[in-house]
């Protein structure tokens, strides 16, 4: 068994709109940044647990994001990182 | 008649609901989220509010409620259910209706009446209104903003799964009279089988004339007397 710090990104689908993403576009243009041409904005969860490897970890975690962390109807998710503590 | 009032941690519409069943000569029946078993129910109401804090996504951690259990038995044996906007929230997770609910398009927690149209009136639901007949009814929420993937909601309009629009004074489903940016400006709808309904909008907060419209109340008096024993 080791420790493991996992990172998962929870993100918008790409054609499902996101409001909080295009209010911060908006307000990132006014501020004079009218170079950027989109912003999407999602959620990054942190988990730590014990494994017994970094395989083992990242399928625990993927399994969390289809059950509970992430909404398959509007949200993708990846398992950015498994880092062992 | 026996109706279960559920309440989760953060539910705040559940006296409303208990009032409305009571109002249409039902007898509801409190069954907290950890309570388990819904014999001898006639029909289950998924209250509004901010269950779990609305944390992770409104209605995500509510869906995995002990009482979630017994609610997905009774669908599946089709027993009535109905979810008012938190309530809606959790079923759409729970799987037990079609699409998701995200943030308001304006962003804002959006507390207003609006106008709604019903589409369908052969339904337990709906019984009790006119086909077209215009609704004023309160919402009151940020997350009410219905999606789904094109097929599904090729699906919902194909087998005439909506139940309520937002429309304006005219009955036109026009983008000004859509609170939230819901697609086709969804406000309710019901599953296939026809025993599920969920709507953002508040009918149990609009079932006296006297504090502003009685809108609301032919839901409830469409499902009691679906319930009713015939003669």
């Amino acid at each position: 068994m080791a420790h493991y710090r996992i990172e998962i990104r929870v993100t918008p689908r790409p054609g499902i709109l996101d409001p909080q993403g295009k209010a911060i576009h908006h307000s990132l243009q006014n501020l004079g940044w009218t170079a950027v041409e989109d912003v999407r904005v999602g959620k990054a969860i942190h988990v730590e647990m014990d494994a017994d490897s970094a395989e083992a970890a990242r399928s625990e975690a993927e399994a969390m994001c289809r059950k509970l962390l992430a909404n398959p109807v509007t949200e993708d998710f990846e398992v950015y990182q498994v880092e062992e503590a | 008649m026996k109706v279960a009032v559920l309440t989760f941690p953060g539910s705040n519409c559940d006296y409303d609901l208990y009032h409305a069943v009571k109002q249409v000569g039902g007898e509801p029946v409190w069954r907290w989220h950890r309570d388990r078993g819904l014999d001898g129910m006639d029909a289950v109401l998924l209250p509004g509010g901010f269950s779990y804090g609305d944390y992770l996504r409104a209605g995500a951690i509510a869906r995995f409620s002990p009482i979630m259990e017994d609610v997905r038995d009774f669908a599946e044996r089709g027993g009535p259910v109905v979810g008012i906007c938190n309530g809606f929230q959790i079923l759409c997770e729970a799987g037990l209706l079609p699409g998701a609910l995200i943030r308001n398009e304006s962003l804002r927690f959006q507390s207003e009446d609006c106008l709604l149209r019903v589409e369908r009136t052969d339904t337990v639901f709906t019984s009790e209104y006119e086909k077209g007949q215009m609704l004023r009814i309160p919402l009151a929420h940020a997350e009410g903003n219905y999606r789904a993937d094109q097929e599904t909601l090729d699906r919902l309009e194909g087998e005439g799964l909506v139940l309520f629009r937002y429309v304006d004074e005219t009955g036109a489903t026009t983008r000004e009279a859509n609170p939230n940016g819901s697609l086709n400006n969804i406000a309710g709808i019901v599953n296939p089988a026809g025993n599920v309904m969920g709507m953002m909008p508040h009918p149990e907060r609009a079932m006296e004339s006297l504090l502003g419209s009685a809108d609301g109340l032919a839901v409830f008096t469409s499902l009691v007397s679906s319930l009713a024993p015939a003669g």
